[in-house]
């Protein structure tokens, strides 16, 4: 992996991560019926970044949870390696809320086609909008975010990294030089 | 590290990281059954054969929950109404199961070994769901889930099992899965149930239930197996219960927090009293539910093992 440039630093996340949240209160009229699920794994930290930011901003605390969609892959069986299962964890009803899902980078969509199977499973929402950090583009659903931090348009041989204080220690957005199979970046 | 094996048919083969993997596995998996629809995607077109040798209702009904959870197809084959009747061997059996293009084969044998020698001839994968004397292995998983969900922790407690040991494929793989992880296990029985030379296991053995349960955090109460008496080696019931019975006048002087497990079905009055089946210390049925995840998380992995090695 080499890396070929830095796309966000601290400073431009927190700002992304903010207008974010102010276009979701936009959207949504306020946050009455709101929640925000994020994608295992760096989507949940953002998801909750983005709680705090609506909690700054309109001092009113947005449930959050969490959903792993290993075991709704439609690549599960092609799995390179083997997945990690880890929790869902949503305890709140999510029937009737409009529900922002939240995850790093959107590149094929497909992450996102597993993660709207997984939520339908929990209830149904009176809307499912998505935000992402980074959308690189290269989408095989049809699939669209409404909310997005950075557009960066990449080539297929690269990759981005979204890295999380929580996760990773700091926090920036780069792209790197393909090594692995994985287009972002993560272990497949 | 990943796990890579295409069967489970002992805790006696894995190593504490494949028991650990299974025990994180299982938790992620247990929110599945809370949900109002109850089901994954996972094992989709996938499909899981009961092969029981032995009489069995709660073991095949929470695999079959289980694979059902994954979105498996579940076929049972009660060996009463099948050609094992006509004298049909396991492997030919099992090599039938297999080119019928079943994924995994979910067996109960009343001889130790079984599973073994079907998961040599197979390339399916064979879950051992207790074989003989042998290995119960998705039982002791599924007590060391309820232990490390009850206790926090496997490493350093202190686990009594009571009862038959000398019969018992649960004991057995509860003693290799709680030692590999760390736990002080301690056998209670009289000492015609205890075999000679366990303790190579690392394991203490004592006829002393009031000062066993003293320092346990924890006590497995076996399920006393009268229909494998053969006339000798078993005590009376009445006096068994009077010498080993769990009660609640035993219980007083035991720890407080004291976590009580069974693995079913219980002999009220023989292992232990009513009261303290149902009482506050009793996990019993909580050792049920956390049965499926376990088994949910044994039938994921081998499949997943299985798919990696194509």
């Amino acid at each position: 992996m080499k890396e070929k440039a830095k796309i966000l630093d601290q400073e431009g996340i927190n700002r992304a991560i903010m207008r974010i949240a102010h276009e979701i209160i936009e959207k949504n009229k306020g946050t009455v019926g709101l929640c925000i699920v994020g994608i295992r794994n760096r989507g949940v930290y953002l998801a909750q970044r983005i709680a705090e930011c609506i909690k700054k901003i309109e001092n009113v605390d947005v449930a959050t949870g969490a959903l792993d969609i290993t075991l709704y892959r439609d690549d599960l069986a092609l799995a390179s390696g083997q997945p990690l299962v880890r929790k869902t964890e949503i305890d709140f009803d999510i029937n009737d809320q409009n529900l922002v899902l939240v995850d790093d980078v959107l590149y094929t969509g497909r992450t996102i086609r597993a993660a709207l199977d997984a939520l339908i499973d929990f209830g149904r929402p009176k809307s499912i909008q998505l935000a992402v950090l980074v959308d690189r583009g290269h989408r095989e659903l049809p699939i669209r975010a409404d909310f997005v931090g950075k557009n960066i348009p990449t080539s297929n041989k690269e990759s981005v990294e979204v890295k999380l204080e929580e996760v990773d220690g700091a926090d920036e957005v780069v792209i790197v030089e393909k090594s692995g199979t994985c287009g972002k970046g993560t272990p497949c | 590290m990943v796990w890579t094996k295409k069967d489970l048919l002992g805790l006696e083969y894995l190593t504490q990281e494949e028991i650990e993997i299974i025990l994180d596995t299982a938790e992620s998996f247990k929110e599945v059954s809370t949900r109002e629809i109850k089901k994954v995607p996972a094992l989709r077109g996938k499909t899981a054969v009961n092969l029981f040798y032995e009489p069995s209702t709660r073991t095949r009904v929470s695999f079959e929950v289980a694979a059902k959870r994954l979105s498996a197809d579940v076929i049972n084959i009660s060996t009463e109404t099948s050609s094992v009747r006509k004298g049909e061997t396991l492997i030919d059996t099992g090599k039938n199961i297999q080119a019928l293009k079943a994924d995994i084969i979910i067996m109960r044998h009343n001889c130790s070994g079984a599973a073994n020698m079907l998961a040599r001839a197979l390339d399916i994968s064979v879950v051992n769901a207790g074989d003989g004397w042998h290995e119960h292995p998705t039982q002791a998983l599924l007590d060391m889930f309820t232990l490390k969900e009850k206790l926090g922790k496997i490493k350093g407690i202190n686990v009594a099992i009571v009862g038959d040991i000398s019969h018992s494929r649960v004991a057995r793989s509860n003693i290799w899965g709680l030692t590999k992880l760390g736990a002080n296990v301690t056998l209670c029985a009289p000492e015609i149930l205890i075999p000679t030379g366990i303790e190579l296991t690392g394991v203490k053995t004592s006829s002393n239930i009031d000062e066993v349960l003293k320092k346990a955090d924890a006590v497995n109460v076996l399920r006393m197996q009268f229909e494998r008496d053969e006339g000798t080696a078993f005590p009376e019931q009445w006096d068994y219960y009077r010498r080993f019975g769990i009660t609640e006048e035993r219980l007083a002087k035991a720890k407080k927090d004291i976590v009580v497990m069974h693995p079913g079905p219980i002999n009220r009055g023989i292992e232990m009293s009513s009261e303290v089946a149902d009482g506050a210390n009793s996990v019993i049925l909580e050792q049920v539910t956390n049965g499926i995840a376990v088994r949910m998380a044994v039938l994921f992995l081998v499949s997943q093992a299985r798919e990696a090695k194509k």
